[in-house]
């Protein structure tokens, strides 16, 4: 009897969720990243607490989205390539409860790892206390979107050879409202303004990219896996 | 109208009928720019606030109009291909997406120039210049998806996926970038009831804009005969066509 779509979800989720923790060099290094873009940014523009706190949102959400890239491009590849994904596919389940386990896997050890490093980049970039709380939920709905809008474009070029720049130059425009509403938010709570329109927007984005994006994603590895 | 529908998935019916729109198109397309070009830039009157500098607007806003109607052409077509699985519809995606983009280029270069004198610089972060060069940014995305597999079947299918999802995004791209930032003037014709522009400024914008509409139905003719007959190279009714 074929399991159902429920047990299917946590088998994948469990297993995507062991691979990361078997190999945790390919969880840090992302977060390495991020600490290190984070730091060019007071090298290369000034040491000035006030005016690092005027930008570090979007430094701080720049770096995020950049980082969260990185990891994307293993998020079908590695399964892809040692065949995995053609198991998966001729498994008989939905393939997008497959798409579904997998981009959540890949949030809880990017986007969520992410989280847990950001007061260390939040406090070298002056940002205030206060604002934390809208950091970590502006930040947690906008990697888990980037993670959905992430598997189309990770989908599309799966079996490309050179695809990490093309899915860079995917996934980038797409994410762009992401930045918006994301930096907006934590600059509204650094002002000590009311962000919760912004945070609004956010969680609207991610319910629709939840709902949608695991269609368009396994109508994507469907379209080059063939 | 199936039948009507099917004709439109044979090859040599859509090669045969985009040479013969064609020049109707363009020459339509000439009449109606030549009347926009004349009326526009001699006899429609300077704005009172902008002079003579407004008329830039009937190159910009047909070139922005545009190119979101090549996107939505080429998403559209894109779809029909995913999904009745129509050669086709991808071959009309893959024509409409560079006449698109240099539309989009277009409305940026006539954009910031119009900027310049207007606003006092080239480049301002202002919302529909943004959300039109981040339509730019999805353009070369589906041109380079398209052409980065070595399997064409895969390519049309991966850039149509990503031309459905990014007219999907569109909307939300263009109110963030909205909501993020203002300075550019608002909406002046597509308002319900009466547009804001008197009719001797509005006629020939509105001439500039079927002009350009028809001229890139020529286009997309001229370039769609190109696809075709570069898809189909090895069938015979090519070989006959082109006289090989």
């Amino acid at each position: 009897m074929r399991p159902g779509a429920g047990t299917t979800l946590l088998l994948v989720l469990r297993r995507e969720l062991l691979l990361g923790f078997r190999r945790p060099d390919q969880v840090v290094q992302p977060l390495v990243f991020f600490l290190i873009v984070t730091t060019l940014f007071p090298l290369g523009l000034s040491v000035q607490l006030s005016l690092l706190r005027e930008m570090a949102p979007g430094v701080l959400w720049v770096a995020a989205l950049l980082s969260s890239l990185l990891s994307l491009e293993g998020l079908f590849k590695s399964d892809a390539d040692d065949g995995t994904l053609e198991q998966l596919v001729l498994s008989g389940q939905g393939l997008y409860v497959i798409v579904v386990a997998k981009t959540l896997a890949h949030w809880l050890v990017s986007g969520a790892a992410l989280l847990l490093v950001s007061p260390l980049v939040a406090t070298a970039l002056a940002i205030p206390w206060a604002a934390f709380p809208v950091m970590f939920l502006s930040l947690g709905l906008g990697t888990l979107t980037l993670s959905w809008l992430g598997a189309i474009g990770a989908g599309l070029t799966v079996s490309l050879k050179r695809g990490n720049v093309l899915l860079s130059l995917i996934v980038l425009p797409l994410a762009m409202p992401l930045l918006i509403f994301g930096a907006g938010a934590t600059d509204r709570a650094i002002a000590g303004t009311n962000a919760l329109g912004a945070l609004y927007l956010l969680g609207a984005l991610c319910v629709l990219t939840c709902t949608l994006a695991p269609f368009a994603a396994a109508a994507a590895l469907k379209v080059t896996m063939e | 109208m199936w039948t009507w529908f099917y004709r439109l998935s044979s090859p040599p019916y859509v090669y045969r009928t985009a040479a013969a729109c064609m020049p109707w198109l363009l020459g339509g397309a000439a009449l109606a720019i030549a009347y926009g070009v004349v009326d526009g830039l001699a006899f429609a009157p300077p704005d009172y606030q902008q002079g003579d500098a407004f008329r830039i607007i009937y190159v910009h806003a047909p070139s922005a109009w545009l190119s979101l109607f090549a996107y939505m052409t080429m998403a559209v077509a894109g779809g029909i291909g995913l999904i009745w699985r129509i050669k086709m519809g991808h071959a009309v995606a893959a024509a409409s997406a560079p006449i698109g983009a240099s539309f989009t280029l277009a409305a940026l270069v006539t954009g910031s120039l119009w900027g310049r004198p207007m606003w006092g610089t080239y480049w301002a972060w202002d919302p529909r210049l943004t959300s039109e060069l981040i339509l730019l940014f999805l353009y070369v995305g589906v041109m380079a998806l398209r052409s980065a597999f070595d399997d064409p079947n895969r390519g049309d299918r991966a850039a149509a996926l990503l031309a459905v999802v990014g007219m999907v995004n569109v909307p939300i791209i263009h109110f963030s970038v909205v909501w993020w930032n203002s300075l550019h003037q608002g909406a002046t014709v597509a308002k319900l009831g009466k547009p804001e522009m008197p009719g001797s400024m509005l006629w020939p914008l509105l001439a500039m804009l079927f002009g350009f509409m028809l001229f890139y139905g020529a286009v997309l003719c001229i370039r769609l005969r190109g696809e075709v007959l570069n898809r189909e190279r090895q069938s015979a009714w090519v070989r006959e066509a082109i006289g090989s």
